[in-house]
């Protein structure tokens, strides 16, 4: 099971909840976020762009851990994994 | 109403979320105003009927909408909406009986997306999915949504949206889903353009009125480009438009142009400025020729049309590329009333000291009422109006976030 954490603010897009919770295992981080536009493909489209890429102002947290510094969306999902979505330092 | 508008209906989202109103009384303004449905679409369309017009004011940091009657004396501020969102590109449609203001939105964060309102900004549209988006196998992925523009009257459901990195959608079901267009996405130059300082994109539509299969774009860097059978094929349309900054000053493509206007009379004639560089073309743009007669910079970014005179145009000149600021400090519009013969410089009432400004490409606009509005705004968040085609200006607003973008649109009065 992988915890998905993501803003409140996603909570105006259709299905989305602050806590979405994967049920069986996600080999990456790519693919834990896919299981969380299954069910809300409107987050899915805050976190990352058409090319599968994770938005520049846009963190992503695997185990605490920003996956930037990890593999990216390629980085391994452990079981039980927590991962959080959050938006980065940047504003208008 | 259809059926995926209905639903996002359902989410829609008050004005300014999650924090203050400009005042409470803009609320009730608001409120009050989308009880009016009388909705005519410019001068003519309704004789004898009072109409209002529309200020969309789009800034780094939100959206004002504006309203005012005829007299243009007092303006009620609505706003912001989407705050500290980026609001590049807004447009009032009136077309096919409706009343609904776009919005192009971009959250630092979250990304750029097409919102709407059919009650002058009490609600929005918060589309479920980003509208808008690239072809999986293009390698490209969307940043900005720089223009948004309505199809031709007899299309009502036709709209037009240019992008950033440079590319062209069309929606042909008033705005609910986008398909960029294939002519332009693959087109063998396409590896070839460049960004200019505010991003490669794709920032003015002009289409002709008359002939269905007729349109231009233009891009910067890129130029113009043209199309002849409705958007499968484009070819660059750029012959006497001079590009500075490369060893080539009259390449096929990759100027650099700011903005192209119309006046929907005449439609082969288009009038564009650059660069560096004002021209006019009177064969939809086959050929350009230089018209930067008394003007103290051919270099600047806005333009437009005065609605009812086929021959005026206006435009904020700016000093330099280097220097983006009104040249000797003075606040002035320049006017051609003879379509490029000669320019004059419109100062009343507006600063001819201190007044370091830029006025960027969408963010000169006109109404269409008998005397015209004329309205811009200004990097630093000023917005100045005239009702009386600039022969006097005053100042709307102050304060406001960096102005990106000033479009009209045309109401029944309220």
């Amino acid at each position: 099971m992988i915890k998905v954490e993501l803003p409140n603010v996603f909570c105006s897009y259709p299905n989305a909840t602050p806590l979405v919770v994967v049920e069986g295992s996600c080999r990456t981080v790519a693919e834990a976020l896919s299981a969380v536009g299954t069910k809300s493909p409107g987050a899915l489209d805050r976190i990352m762009d058409e090319r599968g890429d994770v938005r520049r102002h846009v963190n992503v947290f695997m185990n605490g851990e920003n996956i930037r510094f990890l593999s990216g969306v390629n980085t391994p999902v452990p079981k039980d994994a927590t991962i959080l979505v959050i938006a980065a330092v940047s504003g208008g | 109403m259809n059926k995926s508008r209905a639903k996002s209906s359902g989410a829609r989202t008050k004005p300014a979320v999650g924090g203050k109103r400009s005042s409470s009384s803009s609320v009730k303004t608001s409120r009050k105003a989308a009880r009016k449905t009388g909705v005519a679409s410019a001068k003519g369309s309704k004789p004898g009927k009072k109409q209002d017009v529309l200020l969309l004011v789009g800034t780094m940091k939100g959206a004002f909408l504006l309203r005012s009657d005829e007299s243009r004396k007092k303006w009620r501020v609505d706003g912001p909406h989407f705050r500290g969102e980026a609001v590049y590109a807004l447009m009032h449609d009136t077309r096919g009986g409706r009343s609904r203001t776009f919005a192009a939105t971009n959250s630092m964060h979250w990304g750029p997306t097409i919102r709407s309102s059919d009650d002058f900004g009490a609600t929005w549209t918060v589309p479920p999915r980003h509208t808008l988006k690239f072809p999986a196998d293009s390698g490209r992925a969307l940043a900005q949504i720089w223009q948004i523009a309505p199809g031709r009257a007899t299309e009502p459901d036709v709209i037009y949206a240019g992008v950033e990195p440079s590319a062209l959608f069309e929606s042909r079901d008033g705005g609910e889903t986008w398909k960029a267009n294939e002519g332009l996405l693959n087109h063998e130059h396409q590896p070839r353009w460049q960004p200019g300082g505010g991003g490669l994109c794709l920032h003015t539509i002009v289409l002709d009125p008359a002939n269905s299969k007729r349109m231009l774009v233009a891009m910067s860097t890129g130029g113009v480009y043209r199309s002849d059978d409705g958007g499968k094929s484009w070819r660059a349309r750029n012959v006497g438009v001079r590009t500075q900054f490369l060893p080539d000053k009259y390449p096929e493509f990759g100027q650099c142009v700011h903005k192209v206007v119309q006046h929907p009379s005449r439609p082969g004639r288009l009038f564009l400025q650059n660069h560096w560089g004002l021209y006019r073309s009177d064969d939809w743009g086959d050929t350009w020729q230089d018209i930067a007669n008394g003007v103290p910079s051919d270099f600047g970014f806005a333009m437009q049309m005065h609605p009812h005179e086929p021959e005026t145009v206006y435009i904020v000149p700016i000093e330099a590329d280097m220097f983006r600021a009104t040249p000797e400090a003075k606040m002035r519009v320049y006017r051609t009333k003879n379509a490029g013969l000669k320019w004059e410089p419109l100062t009343k009432g507006l600063p001819q000291s201190g007044a370091y400004e830029n006025v960027l490409r969408d963010a000169l606009a006109a109404d269409s009422f008998d005397s015209p509005g004329i309205y811009f705004g200004t990097r630093s968040g000023k917005l100045y109006g005239s009702s009386d085609a600039g022969a006097t200006w005053k100042e709307i607003a102050d304060g406001l976030p960096p102005i990106v973008c000033v479009k009209t649109g045309m109401v029944g009065a309220s």
